[in-house]
């Protein structure tokens, strides 16, 4: 087989493609499907940027073969938030500021959907484990753990605001040390 | 971007090893793409047919056997790390798996492809060596078995035969009062250096020990001149041996000068990892064996 055809789910909308063997998936997510928020960066998934969810498991579509989605759901950055209202994550992300430049974010943002489905509450260590492929070069990273430790909070946290609003800030909420301890050992990784 | 190739996707171990026999090098397995897709893009090699053998039933999975885990060579790296029999009965296995590269390397490459690509710079082969890990490898028409240390012949080439597929590694159990520990260094995704070990305890003594190291060298070896430093001696004896152990370690490695470090630096390195990697195993021992 040289032209693939495939169902694919991308972001909860059905599209039915025909891609050559030899694509990859961020070939077909950004050129044919003008899915620009997917990231191209190292190319050689070392940097995350690129990464995206095949069946709620993150990849990066820079190495992976588009036809691998097969039969397959995608989810991009594009199909998270609802309209207007942010997926939970982003909305972290924005308030702790935990990007600058914002290129690594996307990938980023969708790596930390794909950690807190499988764990809802990581510890600081568990997610400076799942996220070490995941690189950002402005931040230091210290900002991105506290997002992603707060966003955990908002999204298993039960009532709705829980952690929502700015007061419960990053580490120094819930966590408490295990916030803390984790967030020290960041800037240095 | 990568150039032209036709995708074959056999239902069969036969049918592959026929698609592989047919092209000949003109042909490739793909698995899970993490190592081939890499050279492919970058233009290092380029092949006519990629085999899909992920389309082969059967080839992914873990099972226990006997007291043996048997992996299926398609099986990804994260189903090691996060498979619940794995993570009881082969802790060391899963917590190596949890440290491969990163979690969507881990998602999509698998163990059999790492092994069968053969980089030097990869964990699976150093530990796994120390378990006495076999391989199944099949073909149209039969299939053999041979220790997984026999499988690497250097870098980047084993001694799968053109119409042959790594199918299953299978992985024994240690003996009782046993522990096995892998540790490494690498300032890269992939590592610098890889040591791994095992230890038997048997009423105070070490009854058996293991080394293997990787990424060093060639190929990870198992490092028998220095296990015998350390067998028959009680446990504080083979601490004190440690360093004897790791120095014929690090010469035995044939160690290189290349990205990853210097020949020197990394030969240091393996006397560290394994005085360590030693520690934690004697640590791991069940009560420690009467001591």
């Amino acid at each position: 087989m040289r032209e693939i055809p495939m169902t694919v789910v991308v972001n909860g909308e059905k599209h039915e493609l025909t891609v050559p063997a030899w694509e990859t998936l961020i070939e077909c997510l950004r050129d044919r499907l003008g899915l620009l928020g997917v990231k191209k960066s190292c190319d050689v998934q070392v940097c995350g940027a690129c990464t995206v969810l095949l069946d709620d498991r993150p990849v990066s579509a820079c190495t992976v073969l588009a036809f691998e989605a097969r039969g397959k759901s995608l989810r991009t950055i594009e199909g998270l938030a609802r309209g207007d209202e942010l997926h939970p994550v982003q909305e972290a992300f924005v308030e702790h500021g935990a990007l600058q430049c914002g290129f690594c974010t996307p990938g980023m943002i969708m790596a930390t959907v794909a950690l807190l489905g499988e764990n809802p509450r990581p510890t600081a260590d568990e997610v400076k484990h799942y996220m070490r492929g995941n690189i950002c070069r402005c931040t230091g990273y210290k900002r991105i753990l506290e997002a992603i430790l707060d966003a955990s909070r908002r999204m298993s946290g039960g009532a709705k605001g829980n952690g929502g609003a700015k007061g419960n800030d990053g580490a120094k909420g819930n966590d408490g040390a295990k916030g803390n301890g984790g967030t020290k050992g960041t800037d240095g990784r | 971007m990568l150039r032209s190739f036709e995708l074959c996707e056999p239902t069969s171990v036969a049918e592959a090893s026929v698609l592989l026999a047919r092209h000949g090098d003109a042909a490739r397995i793909y698995a899970g793409g993490t190592e081939l897709i890499l050279a492919m893009k970058e233009g290092l090699i380029h092949y006519d047919h990629l085999v899909n053998v992920k389309t082969i039933p059967g080839l992914a999975g873990v099972r226990l056997d006997g007291g043996a885990l048997r992996i299926g060579a398609a099986t990804p790296h994260r189903v090691l790390e996060r498979d619940p029999i794995v993570r009881e009965r082969f802790p060391a296995v899963a917590r190596m798996e949890t440290d491969v590269a990163n979690v969507r390397v881990r998602e999509v490459g698998t163990l059999g492809g790492n092994l069968c690509f053969a980089e030097p710079h990869a964990d699976p082969g150093a530990l796994l060596q120390v378990f006495d890990a076999t391989v199944r490898i099949e073909k149209k028409g039969g299939g053999r078995t041979i220790l997984l240390e026999q499988l690497f012949v250097g870098p980047f080439e084993t001694c799968l035969e053109g119409d042959e597929l790594l199918t299953e590694i299978v992985v024994p159990p240690l003996p009782e009062h046993s522990a096995a520990a892998y540790l490494k260094f690498g300032f890269l995704e992939r590592p610098s250096v890889g040591v791994g070990v095992a230890v038997t305890l048997d009423d105070g003594r070490v009854a058996d020990a293991r080394i293997a190291v990787g990424s060093v060298g060639p190929v990870p070896r198992r490092m028998r001149e220095a296990e015998a430093v350390l067998k028959g001696k009680a446990i504080a004896e083979s601490v004190a041996a440690l360093p004897e152990a790791g120095q014929i370690a690090a010469r035995a490695a044939e160690a290189i000068t290349d990205l990853h470090g210097s020949a020197e630096y990394k030969e240091h390195l393996v006397g560290v990892l394994l005085r360590r990697a030693w520690e934690q195993a004697l640590a791991a021992v069940d009560g420690r064996a009467g001591r």
